[in-house]
């Protein structure tokens, strides 16, 4: 494990800011989807990531818009600090004509491929081949991009955990896997589920080197990723990263997650990594006004984009059964033949 | 606002057609269901049904007309409440054609469900297959694969192969024999025991701009892929809202060998042809291997690439000059005949070739049909061939329940009935796991004298 980093590069206020308006855009944004799932305005299933903020947005402020992330179920913060357009997101979520996936996605199959968000994913620990895939290609293109890996606690226990960062080492590609350690998978306490040492062990065996931060400190987050990703790119071979946090919310927005204590939930909540960041911005000398302005924008933006996403039409029919292969698309199955 | 019905599709390539008639008038009431016009184009007719309840309230396109525009607005149907004077407002408000340019004219047309005529076989949109006079040569099934790997991967660097023993062994099975002395361990790479990480591995290289081939030893082991397969490569263009293809090929040994047993003897065509957005081909000579292996790494979809383990060491004749390429979609009757069709594919064209030959001494002709592509399925020439011996036997090796012949026989009641003088009959594997004992192996896999038997029947011969 590398040692416990001193903070050599503390953000500057400006850096810093922006890291706070990135984290409000994904807390506006999830706090909407889950108001919205509630009022029955948007259905499926939806992983919220609120109080995880600090993590998408320390990580993606180290990648250039040519470097590539792999997401999860629970990835709108990914997108969003990657540089995904909100109101495609949104549109999304309600299933309409113009969204990311034209509707045919929804919240988990998110992607954007033209800024290198390869997908969330439905299913976990299936990100993390197609990360280190990824990050193959680029090795044999000679490309010098770094691709993140976003995962959670709970992908660790899964078998492609293993096989990808075994070929990630293997080959020294140029991935920095991401663990976002919010202590549950799904509706299980995931210590109770994991044997062994915990999850730096299980990289470390493989060989890969391991650092660990606060996740709920921006500030942290970022300098170690910044550290790790430099060392990626430089051609260091994989780096295992383990940010550690907590899932405010239920595993989806239809689970309460009554099953959890609530003085532990009420704890996390009170270590709130944007009310953290604003502390550290109001130290540093930035005006009130500034923050809450920051706020505001992020409301606007996620308000602006619900507005625009009722207002869009449904996809149309006909394409329902198109952008399947790209020889056209089939024709309806049929009955009642009449030769 | 009057609802638009727009020209329907008969197909996703029709753009336009021949309004034929109208079967309602202006002012008929009709309900969602209900038959209100016939649409024609030169190749199927198709019922224009209603989707909304209403009033027709003005026809604008007259039957008879021919070239019309799919999606262009062929009726005006007036909601509950409405009357006539509602259509004035559409004829300012609605842009003419099909008014995909304005959401609000989007949101409120309505594409009519298709009544749904006869489904039109196909063929893929495949071109037509070069008739080749050149020299050939001689070559194993093994070789012809191998050359068209290392074909491609000349004319195209982003092409690489993966799997396990594929570069240091030359393949479990030698298909890959020489390759890595070619081009090298960057694109010749040997793979741990890892298939759900190598086959999620070769998808993200696929997003990230690579045509990765990846190697199952054999199709068994996919299994533990088959996830990656499935989830990402197939959903990858559907869910991304057609950003992204996914262009891979995932090819290996699929079937039974000989005396390996259940876990290691199954036959995957109806498996992976159950998928929409995988292509599935499964060739039988030692040409259609190399052709359709080089079209499955040119294409831009996913391609589960079905090889046989007995028929590596085949020999057959393959086009010695120029680039040989097989269009993925179409099959070929490989034996003409006009008593009975036997559709079969892989290494089960064995056994039917076998039983045509027995058949023909007793003066039954069959016309032998090899599927080659199993998705997209050439229906046509299927469809063709049964019009003429008005009898159809398919032959696969694996399972019968919901297999390759399930789906023929579903695709002869939809585009052939009139035509079928018998019940199709399938000859597949039998309905157990591969047992291991050589004489109960022979008895669970189809033979010439099951498919002379299926034959007979259907001719009601005995």
């Amino acid at each position: 494990m590398i040692a416990a980093l001193q903070r050599r590069n503390a953000p500057s206020p400006e850096r810093l800011l922006a890291h706070y308006r990135t984290m409000a855009r994904i807390r506006a944004f999830e706090n909407a989807a889950e108001r919205l799932y509630n009022e029955k305005r948007i259905p499926g299933f939806v992983h919220l990531s609120t109080g995880q903020e600090a993590i998408p947005a320390g990580v993606c402020a180290n990648l250039l818009a040519g470097d590539q992330i792999t997401s999860t179920h629970r990835g709108h913060g990914h997108t969003i600090a990657k540089g995904g357009d909100v109101g495609r997101m949104m549109l999304e979520l309600f299933g309409r004509a113009g969204g990311y996936c034209q509707g045919k996605g929804g919240s988990m199959h998110i992607a954007d491929f033209a800024i290198g968000m390869l997908g969330a994913n439905g299913v976990v620990t299936a990100g993390l081949p197609i990360a280190v895939g990824a990050a193959h290609a680029a090795k044999l293109l000679g490309r010098d991009t770094v691709v993140a890996c976003f995962f959670g606690d709970g992908a660790v226990n899964r078998g492609p955990f293993l096989e990808s960062l075994n070929w990630a080492a293997v080959y020294r590609l140029p991935v920095l896997f991401v663990c976002e350690d919010n202590r549950w998978a799904a509706t299980t306490p995931t210590a109770t589920m994991t044997a062994g040492p915990g999850i730096a062990a299980r990289a470390e065996a493989l060989g890969l080197r391991t650092a660990s931060c606060d996740g709920n400190d921006v500030a942290a987050v970022d300098d170690l990723a910044g550290e790790l990703v430099r060392e990626v790119r430089a051609g260091g071979g994989p780096l295992f990263m383990i940010a550690r946090t907590y899932r405010w919310s239920g595993h989806t927005s239809a689970d309460a997650g009554a099953y959890r204590n609530a003085d532990e939930v009420a704890r996390a909540k009170a270590d709130d990594p944007l009310a953290r960041t604003r502390a550290q911005l109001a130290g540093l000398g930035v005006a009130v006004h500034d923050l809450d302005a920051a706020l505001a924008a992020a409301e606007a933006e996620i308000a602006e984009a619900i507005a625009a996403a009722e207002a869009a039409p449904p996809p149309r029919l006909a394409d329902a059964l198109g952008e399947v292969q790209d020889i056209g698309a089939p024709v309806f199955a049929a009955a009642g033949a009449r030769p | 606002m009057p609802i638009q019905v727009l020209m329907p599709a008969l197909s996703p390539t029709m753009e336009e057609g021949k309004l034929a008639k109208w079967l309602k008038a202006e002012g008929d009431a009709v309900k969602p269901g209900d038959v209100i016009a016939e649409i024609e184009t030169d190749k199927a007719t198709m019922e224009v049904e209603a989707a909304d309840e209403g009033v027709l309230g003005k026809i604008l396109v007259a039957a008879g007309t021919e070239g019309v525009k799919v999606n262009t607005p062929i009726a005006l149907l007036l909601g509950e409440g409405e009357d006539k004077s509602a259509l004035a407002a559409v004829a300012t408000a609605a842009p003419a054609g099909n008014g995909a340019g304005s959401p609000a004219a989007a949101a409120e047309a309505r594409v009519p469900a298709p009544a749904i005529a006869a489904p039109k076989p196909t063929a893929a949109a495949a071109p037509a297959e070069p008739e080749y006079s050149g020299p050939t040569q001689t070559q194993t099934v093994r070789e012809a694969l191998r050359d068209a790997m290392a074909e491609e991967m000349r004319r195209d660097k982003t092409v690489f192969l993966m799997g396990e023993e594929v570069a240091e062994y030359q393949g479990a099975y030698k298909v890959s024999q020489g390759l890595l002395q070619e081009f090298g361990p960057k694109r010749v790479i040997d793979t741990p025991i890892t298939e759900q990480g190598f086959t999620g591995l070769g998808v993200g290289a696929a997003m990230a701009g690579l045509r990765p081939i990846v190697e199952f030893m054999t199709w068994n082991f996919a299994m533990q892929a088959i996830d990656q397969i499935i989830n990402s490569a197939a959903k990858t263009r559907y869910m991304s809202g057609g950003q992204m293809s996914c262009p891979i090929v995932f090819r290996g040994a699929n079937g039974a060998a000989a005396r390996v047993a259940a876990q290691h003897s199954q036959e995957y065509s109806s498996w992976y042809a159950h998928c929409p957005g995988l292509i599935v081909i499964a060739p039988w000579t030692a040409a259609d291997a190399k052709g359709l292996l080089k079209s499955a790494i040119r294409d831009p979809n996913p391609v589960v690439f079905l090889e046989n383990e007995i028929l590596y060491g085949r020999s057959g004749e393959v086009p010695k000059e120029g680039d040989h390429l097989v269009p993925i979609g179409k099959a070929r009757v490989v034996r003409p005949g006009a008593h009975v069709t036997i559709a079969s594919f892989s290494r089960m064209m064995e056994v039917a070739m076998a039983a045509a030959e027995q058949l023909a001494k007793e003066g039954i002709e069959a016309e032998v049909i090899d599927l080659r592509t199993i998705r997209p399925l050439d229906t046509a020439t299927i469809v063709d061939s049964v019009k003429k011996t008005n009898r159809l036997v398919s032959l696969e090796e694996g399972w019968p329940f919901a297999g390759i012949g399930a789906e023929l026989s579903a695709v002869m009641m939809e585009q052939a009935f009139d035509w079928l003088d018998a019940p199709v009959v399938r000859v597949t594997g039998e309905d157990v796991p591969m047992p291991y004992a050589a004489n109960l192996e022979a008895l669970t896999l189809p033979s010439p004298a099951k498919v002379i038997a299926a034959v007979k029947a259907s001719l009601y011969r005995s």
